[in-house]
C-alpha cells in the first residue's frame, strides 16, 4: 500500500461542477511523483483535494493507512503534508528566520535543530537570514517556500507550480533542491507545468486529462510515449 | 539666558504638550492599525471603544474614593486599569463574537465591516451615555504638578516658568512601557510573530497550522489594552467627555494612515508626527522671537501660522497631503 | 408585481407611522418630521448615487451639507454694504489670488516634468500665495468683523431669492466634490472614507471660523423663506376666513362670543404653523419627486449600465474601454450636488445657519445607516431609508420612554435607576439606529427594499 494516497477523488468549488472525477494519485517515501496535464485539466484541484482546502464528494485520501478524509487542512499538517502554494507563499513582510519559525509554529519541541537543517540545505537562506523575505530575489523566495514548508520534518510534501515565474537556470536549481529534499526521504509531489523537465527529475507521473487520470507511468515511460509526447509535451 | 528663556518657553507649550498629546493618539493609532492589519477593516468605533474603556475608569475611580482607596500621589485611576480592561476586553469580544465574527467568517470586503463597525460605534455611544450621561468628567485626584512654574523660576533664576503636570509625565511614561511590551511581544514571542505571519498572508498562516480563532483573540486583547490605557491617559490629561472621544477618531485615523495603516512602528511615530504639527503650526511664536530676537527686530504681531480654530484641520491636511504622495505612509519596511 | 407591492406596503406603514404621529402628537409634529424626512430622502439618494451605482463610499456628506447650508446664506442674506466698503476689495483681491494661483500651478504642472524642480516651485507658489493672502485678508476681516458685531460682522451674501440657492448649494458640493474627487477618488474604498470624513470635518471648520464670510458660530438667523410668514398669516382675512371654514362644525358648538373669537384664534395661531410647514413639504416632494424621476432614468439609461457594470467589475469595465476615473469623478459630484441641495433646503426649512451644530454623527453616518437600510442603488429604497431611519431617529426617544415606564411600572417613582433611565432616554436613539444598522446588514444586507436586477 502506497504511503500517501488519494483514491477515486471526486471534487468540485462549492456547489459548482465537479473539478476532478474519480482522479486517483499516490506517493511513496523517498519518491518524486509529478502531476501533468493541460489548462484547467485539474491539477491543482487534485492537490487541493489531497491536502483538504476542498471537500471530497466522494473517495478518499489516506496518509500510512490513516483515512483522513475528514480532516481540515490544519489537522493534515499535523500529520505531516506540507504545501507550498503557487503564489504568495511566503511571508513577505517577516524575516527568512521568522518565515521558518512560523513554518514550524505547530512543533513543540526545540527547533534551532531544524532551522540549522535548513540552513545546510540552503545555504543562502543561511546568509540571508535576518532580512525581510520581500527584499529577496524570486528563487531566494522559493527557497524560503521550501524551507517554511520542510520545518514541521513533512513525510509529504506538496509543491504547487514551484518553478512558475522563475528563470531556466532559477529552475534547475530549484530542481537540485527538491532532488536533495527527496533524499531526506520524504514523498514529493508536484504540479508542474514544464512537463519534461518535471518528469526528468521524477520517479513517476500521471497525466490527467479534464479531471481523470489519463495516463500514468515512470517518468521515463511517460517521456517516451508516442501520444504523451504528441499531446503534452510538444515534441 | 535669552535664549534659554525661549528654549524653555518652547518646552513648556509646544514639546511637552505635544509628547503628551502624541502619546495618546499613538495608542489609539497602534488600535486602529492592529484592527486593520489582522482583523482587516478599519475601525469607525475606534473612539468610541476608548471611551467604553475609560468610562470603567471613571466609574471604578469614583468607587475607589468613596471607599477611601487612594493610590497616594499618583492618579487613582491608574489602580482601576486593570478592571478597566478586563472589561473592555469582554465588550470586545462580545461585540467581536455577535457582529464581527459571522462577516469574518464569510469573508466580507472590508467595507462591510467598516460599515458595520460604524453600527457598532452607534451602539457603544448609546451604552456609554445610558450609563455614564453626555457630560464632562474629572477623575484626576493625586499630586497634579511635579514642578510648577514658580518654583521652576525660583530654582533657575529664569523670566519663563516650566511646569510639568503629573499626567503629562504618567502619559509618557506608561506609554513608553505599553508600547515597547508591545513591540517586544509582536518581535520576539512566537506568538507575536505568528500575528504578523497572519497580518502577512492569511492562507499560509492558517497552512502553517497557525489558529486564526487565537490570533484574533489576541488581537482583541492588546487592542483592549491599547484603548483602555489611551483612552485613561487622555481623560486624566484633559477630562473625560464622550463627544470628545468620538472626535479623536478622526485625528487618530491621520495618524495611522500617516505612519502607514497596518504599520504599528509607523503608527507609533504618527501620533507623534500629528501632535507636533498640530501644536507646532498653531503656536503663537511672538514671546519667542522677543526672546531670541534683537530689540530692534521685535515681532508686533502673533507670529502664529494658523489659528487654534483649525488644530483638526492641520492633521486632516497632513493627512491628505500624505494620502496624495505617499499612500503607504512616510515609513516605509516593515510592516505588522 | 411582488417587487412594486413591496415598496407600496413599505410607503403605506410610513405614511400610516406619520399620520399616527400627527393624531397622537401633534400635526406639527407630523409634519416636522415629515419634511425633515423628505430632506433626509434627498440626502440619501445623493449617497445612493455614489454608494448604490458606483460603489463610492463618501463619508463627507457633513461637508456637502454644510456648503449647501452656507449657499443659502450667500445667496439670499442682504449685502452688508458697510463690511463690503471696508473689506470687500481685499477679499476680491484674495479671490484673484486663489484663481491666479490655481492657473500657475496647472501651467507648471503642463510645461514642466514631473521632477523634484516641479515640486519645489509649486510648494514655492503655494507658500506665497498662502503669505499674500493672509497679508491682504487679515486687516480686510479684522474691519469686516469689526462692522456691527452682535449682528452682522460678514459680507452678507447677494440678497437674492431663496429658491436659487438651492441650486448653488448643488454647484458648491459639486465644487467641493470636484476637488476631493480629485484628490481621493483612487484610494482604495476604507481610504476614501476616512478621507473624505476628514476633510468634511475641514471644510466645517472653515465655516465655523471664517467668520467674515457667514458669521462662523455666530450664527445666521431670520433667513428667508420661500414660504409665508406665520405673523402675515394670522392677520391675513382670507387665511382667518378658510380656517373659520374650515372648522365651522367645531366653532358652531360655542356660544358664546367672546369664547368663540378665542377659540378661533388659537385654532388661526395653529393653522399658520400647520401651513407654513405644509408650504414646506409641498416644495421638498416637488424636488423629491424631480430627483427621483431623474435618477429613475439615469439609472435605467445606457449611463446607469454602464455605472453599474463598472461597479461590479471594475477591472473589466475599464478593459472594455470604459474611463472609470471619469466616470467616478462625475457620480461622486453629481451625487455630492444633490447632498448640497438637501443641505439648502434644511437651512431654508429652519430659517437658520448654524455652522456649529454640524456633526459627523447625525450628518455623516446617520445618513449612511439611511442609505444601507433602505436598500442600496434602488431609489425608492433610498427615499424610504430617509423616511424610516429619520422616523426611527426622532422617535426612538419617547418609544424608549414608553418601554422604559413599561418595565419599571413596578419600581416606585424615586428609585434611582428608575430615574437615571428616564433620564438617559435621548441616548436610546443611538442604541435603537445603530442595533437596526447591524439588524439589516446581518439579515438583509441589501437593505429592506433592495436592487432589482433587471433582465434584459
Amino acid at each position: 500500500m502506497p504511503f500517501f494516497e488519494g483514491n477515486k477523488m471526486t471534487a468540485g468549488y462549492g456547489d459548482g461542477p465537479d473539478i476532478i472525477t474519480s482522479c486517483s494519485i499516490n506517493v511513496d517515501r523517498g519518491e518524486i511523483v509529478a502531476i501533468l496535464g493541460p489548462n484547467g485539466a485539474g491539477k491543482s484541484t487534485a492537490m487541493k483535494a489531497m491536502l483538504g482546502l476542498l471537500n471530497l464528494k466522494s473517495g478518499s485520501v489516506s496518509i500510512d493507512g490513516d483515512d483522513i478524509s475528514s480532516l481540515t487542512p490544519q489537522d493534515r499538517v499535523k500529520k505531516g503534508i506540507s504545501f507550498v502554494p503557487q503564489t504568495r507563499n511566503v511571508f513577505a513582510e517577516l524575516t527568512v528566520k521568522e518565515n521558518l519559525e512560523i513554518g514550524a509554529f505547530l512543533r513543540k519541541d526545540n527547533i534551532n535543530k531544524v532551522i540549522e537543517e535548513i540552513y545546510e540545505l540552503f545555504p543562502i537562506l543561511k546568509e540571508k537570514r535576518s532580512q525581510v523575505v520581500g527584499q529577496l530575489s524570486g528563487g531566494q523566495r522559493q527557497q524560503v517556500a521550501l524551507g517554511r514548508a520542510l520545518m514541521i520534518r513533512p513525510s509529504v510534501l506538496m509543491l504547487d507550480e514551484p518553478t512558475a515565474g522563475v528563470s531556466p537556470i532559477v529552475m534547475d536549481e530549484l530542481f537540485q533542491h527538491i532532488l536533495k529534499v527527496k533524499e531526506t526521504n520524504v514523498a514529493i509531489i508536484m504540479v508542474e507545468q514544464n512537463a519534461k523537465q518535471a518528469l526528468s527529475i521524477s520517479d513517476r507521473g500521471y497525466v490527467l486529462v479534464t479531471g481523470e487520470n489519463k495516463f500514468e507511468g515512470s517518468g521515463n515511460e511517460l517521456l517516451k510515449d508516442p501520444e504523451v509526447r504528441r499531446s503534452f509535451l510538444g515534441a | 539666558m535669552d535664549l534659554l528663556n525661549a528654549i524653555i518657553l518652547l518646552l513648556n507649550y509646544t514639546v511637552i504638550p505635544a509628547l503628551t498629546y502624541g502619546s495618546q493618539l499613538a495608542l489609539g493609532a497602534i488600535f486602529v492599525t492592529l484592527v486593520y492589519g489582522i482583523l482587516r477593516f478599519a475601525n469607525f468605533a475606534t473612539g468610541d471603544m476608548m471611551s467604553f474603556g475609560t468610562m470603567f475608569a471613571v466609574l471604578l475611580t469614583y468607587y475607589f474614593q468613596s471607599l477611601g482607596i487612594s493610590f497616594g500621589v499618583l492618579p487613582t485611576a491608574l489602580l482601576t486599569i486593570p478592571f478597566a480592561i478586563f472589561m473592555m476586553i469582554l465588550y470586545m469580544l462580545t461585540i467581536d463574537k455577535f457582529v464581527f465574527s459571522y462577516y469574518r467568517v464569510k469573508k466580507s470586503p472590508p467595507v462591510q465591516l467598516a460599515m458595520v463597525s460604524v453600527g457598532v460605534m452607534f451602539v457603544t455611544q448609546a451604552i456609554i451615555r445610558i450609563i455614564i450621561g453626555p457630560s464632562d468628567k474629572r477623575f484626576l485626584d493625586g499630586e497634579k504638578f511635579i514642578l510648577k512654574a514658580t518654583e521652576f523660576k525660583e530654582m533657575t533664576g529664569l523670566n519663563e516658568g516650566l511646569t510639568i503636570k503629573s499626567t503629562q509625565v504618567i502619559t509618557i511614561f506608561v506609554t513608553l512601557i505599553v508600547v515597547s511590551i508591545m513591540f517586544w511581544f509582536l518581535n520576539k514571542t512566537k506568538t507575536g510573530t505568528s500575528m504578523r505571519a497572519y497580518s502577512d498572508n492569511e492562507d499560509l498562516a492558517l497552512l502553517s497550522g497557525i489558529d486564526p480563532k487565537k490570533v484574533v483573540l489576541i488581537t482583541w486583547v492588546i487592542a483592549g489594552v491599547l484603548a483602555t490605557i489611551g483612552g485613561i491617559l487622555y481623560g486624566l490629561d484633559k477630562s473625560y467627555r464622550p463627544f470628545v472621544y468620538f472626535n479623536n477618531m478622526l485625528p487618530i485615523f491621520a495618524a495611522a494612515i500617516v505612519g502607514g495603516i497596518g504599520n504599528p512602528y509607523g503608527a507609533f511615530f504618527g501620533g507623534y508626527v500629528i501632535a507636533f504639527a498640530e501644536i507646532f503650526l498653531t503656536y503663537a511664536y511672538k514671546r519667542f522671537f522677543i526672546y531670541i530676537l534683537p530689540d530692534s527686530l521685535e515681532p508686533n504681531s502673533m507670529i502664529q501660522l494658523l489659528s487654534t480654530d483649525y488644530k483638526f484641520a492641520i492633521s486632516f491636511s497632513i493627512l491628505v497631503i500624505v494620502l496624495l504622495f505617499r499612500p503607504s505612509g512616510i515609513f516605509e519596511g516593515k510592516k505588522i | 408585481m411582488r417587487q412594486y407591492s413591496n415598496v407600496i406596503t413599505a410607503y403605506l406603514i410610513m405614511t400610516i407611522l406619520i399620520i399616527l404621529v400627527g393624531v397622537f402628537q401633534s400635526w406639527a409634529i407630523a409634519l416636522t418630521i415629515l419634511n425633515y424626512c423628505l430632506i433626509s430622502a434627498v440626502m440619501t439618494m445623493g449617497a445612493n448615487i455614489q454608494w448604490g451605482y458606483a460603489g463610492l463610499i463618501n463619508f463627507g456628506i457633513m461637508g456637502y451639507t454644510a456648503l449647501g447650508g452656507l449657499a443659502v446664506v450667500l445667496v439670499s442674506v442682504a449685502p452688508v454694504g458697510e463690511a463690503w466698503k471696508l473689506g470687500g476689495l481685499n477679499m476680491m483681491i484674495c479671490v484673484g489670488i486663489i484663481v491666479g494661483m490655481i492657473f500657475l500651478i496647472r501651467y507648471v504642472l503642463k510645461k514642466i516634468e514631473k521632477s523634484k524642480k516641479r515640486s519645489y516651485l509649486i510648494a514655492a507658489i503655494i507658500v506665497i500665495g498662502l503669505l499674500l493672502l493672509r497679508f491682504i485678508s487679515a486687516p480686510a476681516i479684522e474691519s469686516i468683523e469689526s462692522v456691527e458685531p452682535a449682528k452682522t460682522g460678514f459680507l452678507g451674501g447677494l440678497g437674492m431669492p431663496v429658491l436659487f440657492s438651492w441650486i448653488v448649494g448643488g454647484f458648491f458640493a459639486g465644487g467641493l466634490a470636484y476637488i476631493i474627487g480629485k484628490i481621493a477618488l483612487g484610494l482604495r474604498a476604507d481610504y476614501l472614507a476616512i478621507a473624505t470624513l476628514l476633510i468634511a470635518e475641514i471644510v466645517v471648520s472653515i465655516v465655523k471660523h471664517e467668520e467674515w464670510l457667514a458669521r462662523g458660530v455666530k450664527n445666521v438667523i431670520g433667513l428667508k423663506r420661500p414660504a409665508p410668514y406665520e405673523i402675515d398669516l394670522q392677520t391675513s382675512p382670507w387665511f382667518i376666513n378658510l380656517v373659520e371654514k374650515f372648522h365651522s362644525a367645531k366653532l358652531e358648538l360655542i356660544n358664546s362670543i367672546s369664547e368663540r373669537q378665542d377659540m378661533l384664534n388659537q385654532m388661526v395661531i395653529d393653522a399658520s404653523s400647520i401651513y407654513v410647514k405644509l408650504c414646506f413639504s409641498g416644495l421638498f416632494l416637488t424636488v423629491v419627486i424631480i430627483l427621483l424621476i431623474i435618477t429613475q432614468k439615469a439609472l435605467y439609461s445606457p449611463w446607469g449600465r454602464k455605472m453599474r457594470a463598472i461597479r461590479d467589475n471594475e477591472e473589466a469595465a475599464s478593459a472594455m474601454g470604459k474611463n472609470v476615473v471619469k466616470e467616478h469623478l462625475l457620480i461622486f459630484i453629481l451625487g455630492s450636488a444633490v447632498v448640497g441641495i438637501a443641505g439648502a433646503m434644511m437651512v431654508t426649512h429652519d430659517g437658520l445657519f448654524t455652522p456649529g451644530s454640524y456633526r459627523p454623527m447625525r450628518y455623516t453616518f446617520v445618513i449612511w445607516v439611511m442609505v444601507i437600510v433602505g436598500g442600496t442603488g434602488n431609489n425608492f429604497g433610498a427615499i424610504l431609508g430617509g423616511f424610516a431611519v429619520w422616523f426611527l431617529w426622532v422617535q426612538a426617544a419617547p418609544i424608549a420612554l414608553f418601554v422604559i415606564n413599561l418595565l419599571t411600572s413596578h419600581l416606585p417613582e424615586t428609585n434611582e435607576i428608575k430615574i437615571h433611565l428616564i433620564n438617559s432616554a435621548p441616548y436610546f436613539r443611538f442604541l435603537l439606529v445603530g442595533i437596526g444598522l447591524l439588524l439589516i446588514m446581518r439579515y438583509r444586507p441589501r437593505g429592506i427594499l433592495p436592487e432589482k436586477i433587471i433582465k434584459q
